[in-house]
């Protein structure tokens, strides 16, 4: 195998121009692709986090129709308590799930005693909220970041509600809410933070202590609106959604019919469309790089068999066995292939590397100053690699089966 | 000791619905550690009498046994294994591998079609271009290297695998007449040496003058009166 790989090797040096273009265009294939995956997945990654560590959470459980009407923030669609009881029974369990966290989410009017506007307000446990959600505090650009999030009679507003209305902090300001009942009821609460805008629904939410809301909402009893989950591994999400939604199908309402709903984050995100988008993208670049793989190895295989008959015919005469004809064309394929891909790879691994240490900054949306720190992981290295080697060697295939089925009497005779 | 034998040997090409016949009914023994040429004009059929020999074609109809092997019921990779094991080929146009070395061209055979031990690769292949007088140009590559050097090369690499027969079309029609003399020297020497049997087409007259039995075709057709006259003379 090893004077077969030499001659191979020797092979491709004889045309050396023709292997260092094609070499040339799978390498920058592979660096196309490879530097693609890093940014486009890193930004992904970055904006994933954003929403599932800064809003919404990995996973939302709901009153089933609740999220379908969620522009509304029904009050009729409220979990019991005999119902959370149930649903945190089942998250306890589970083996997937890190923290929980319960909310009352409202729609209220907020009042600095001179103007009023609308604001939706999230109730929440500040230690379990920021446990869920941990970027939270990082959202805050004015007001203290140390635990606890908020206390009661506090309220996190967000900084457009706070510029349009002149709201500082420490200010005290008013809410006011009709409960399921058709009651008002005004609370007031002081100012204790300023939250940054973030992409997305929720992302210019307040935050009040989930008692304030249900005293607000003179709820006779502990109702949540929805409960957020954060996953010990958020590449569990599909594994966790499929098993929560099994177990929590067992929870049924009066009418034997399934109670709850379970809600990814991608399902609660129209940034779902756009990774879904780059992921297509993703998708659409490696068929590209397939396409260059392919197309170029089997020009260049091609020409290597049609250039070399007589030397087929050759070694052929000589009694070599077909198999190992087919072995020789098709190891300089491969050669190609791997040639290209070390270098791509090599490439790439430099340039993220030098991307990763000195950062890019972009905005997004409401969003500014976002640090994008591209990586790429050891598997989609792997699965470029062995795609780019595998196609490679595909693209030999046909050059090489038939260089071992030539006829060596025509082949002798070639001009 | 009978080494090959043909009996009533039939080829027949077909160019579209035209049927060509290149060799009709050809009759012959070749015994053990002979210098045989197959002579005749262009097209008389001794490439093709030389192909079926080698087994790099088939017989149309008739019988040929090669060193006790009805070759013509040899499929493609029998027909290379029995090739690899039992003969050498010596060509018109050298067909050196270019990207090898002259040492490595006559190790070839013997890495990718015998698969012989370094040690004893290495002892043949000193051997051999100590044989053909190319022991001092063993790192050279074939472009680095005159015709008659190549054909050397070509006839130590036809040796290597201690091929019992060594079948040359034209290996002399590339190179001037001195050179032509020498590597036909060489080729009855390792005849002399190794016990080889030597097969080789020329149209040349002075060439076909060194062989010791002489086929004459004509058309497709054997002379056997030549032969007879030239294996008498030679044995004489």
């Amino acid at each position: 195998m090893l004077n077969v790989l030499k001659i191979a090797l020797r092979n491709l040096a004889r045309y050396g121009r023709r292997t260092l273009l094609t070499s040339t265009l799978i390498t920058l294939g592979v660096v196309a692709v490879l530097l693609f995956i890093g940014i486009a997945g890193s930004f992904k990654a970055l904006m994933i986090g954003q929403f599932t560590d800064g809003v919404l959470g990995n996973l939302e459980v709901h009153r089933k129709g609740y999220v379908a009407s969620i522009d509304s923030l029904p009050l009729n669609l409220n979990m019991s308590p005999a119902m959370v009881q149930k649903v945190e029974q089942v998250l306890d369990k589970t083996p997937g799930i890190e923290v929980y966290s319960e909310r009352v989410k409202l729609g209220a009017m907020f009042s600095n005693f001179t103007e009023t506007t609308s604001i939706r307000v999230n109730g929440v446990v500040p230690a379990k909220e920021a446990a869920t959600i941990p970027l939270m505090p990082g959202r805050l650009i004015e007001g203290s970041k140390q635990p606890p999030l908020l206390k009661p009679g506090e309220i996190l507003i967000p900084k457009l509600l706070a510029q349009g209305l002149n709201v500082k902090l420490g200010d005290t300001v008013v809410l006011v809410a009709t409960n399921l009942q058709g009651s008002v009821n005004g609370k007031t609460f002081v100012v204790r933070g300023i939250l940054d805008s973030a992409s997305g629904p929720s992302g210019r939410d307040g935050y009040i202590d989930i008692n304030d809301a249900r005293s607000l909402l003179r709820m006779t009893q502990p109702e949540v609106s929805e409960i957020a989950i954060r996953l010990k591994d958020p590449a569990q999400l599909e594994q966790v959604d499929a098993q929560l939604s099994r177990e929590l199908a067992g929870i049924t309402n009066q009418q034997g019919k399934q109670a709850l709903e379970v809600h990814t984050w991608a399902d609660l995100s129209p940034f779902s469309s756009i990774v879904k988008m780059i992921d297509l993208l993703t998708l659409f670049i490696k068929i590209m790089l397939v396409s260059i793989v392919l197309v170029s190895v089997l020009n260049v295989m091609i020409m290597a068999v049609y250039e070399r008959i007589r030397e087929i015919g050759t070694i052929a005469a000589i009694g070599t066995p077909p198999a190992r004809i087919l072995s020789l064309f098709l190891t300089e394929g491969l050669l190609l292939g791997l040639g290209g891909t070390a270098l791509g790879t090599a490439i790439s691994l430099a340039v993220i590397y030098a991307l990763h240490l000195h950062k890019i900054v972009f905005n997004f949306g409401m969003q500014q100053g976002l640090v994008l720190a591209p990586s790429v992981s050891v598997r989609d290295v792997v699965v470029i690699v062995v795609m780019v080697v595998l196609m490679a060697l595909l693209a030999s295939l046909q050059p090489a089966w038939k260089a071992s089925r030539m006829d060596p009497v025509r082949a002798l005779s070639h001009v | 000791m009978q080494l090959i034998r043909a009996e009533q040997l039939v080829k027949t090409y077909r160019a579209g619905e035209v049927e060509v016949p290149a060799v009709k009914g050809v009759d012959f023994t070749i015994d053990a550690k002979s210098f045989v040429a197959f002579v005749g004009p262009s097209g008389s059929g001794k490439t093709t009498l030389l192909n079926m020999i080698g087994c790099l074609d088939h017989p149309t109809s008739g019988k040929l046994t090669v060193l006790d092997t009805d070759v013509t019921s040899l499929d493609r990779r029998a027909a290379a294994n029995f090739r690899g094991q039992h003969m050498g080929f010596v060509f018109q146009d050298f067909n050196l591998i270019p990207v090898l070395s002259v040492y490595e061209n006559i190790e070839y055979p013997l890495i990718m079609v015998q698969n012989w031990p370094e040690q004893k690769r290495r002892a043949q292949i000193t051997r051999l271009l100590e044989a053909v007088g190319m022991a001092g140009q063993a790192n050279k590559r074939p472009d680095q290297i005159s015709g008659g050097q190549k054909q050397r090369v070509a006839v130590a690499r036809a040796l290597a695998t201690n091929a019992k027969l060594v079948l040359a079309d034209e290996p002399t029609a590339n190179l001037d007449h001195d050179t032509a003399y020498q590597v036909l020297a060489l080729m009855k020497k390792m005849r002399d040496e190794l016990g080889t049997t030597f097969l080789f087409s020329t149209h040349d007259p002075k060439i076909m003058a060194e062989a010791e039995v002489l086929f004459t075709l004509e058309d497709g057709r054997l002379n056997n009166a030549t032969l007879v006259a030239k294996a008498e003379a030679a044995h004489a």
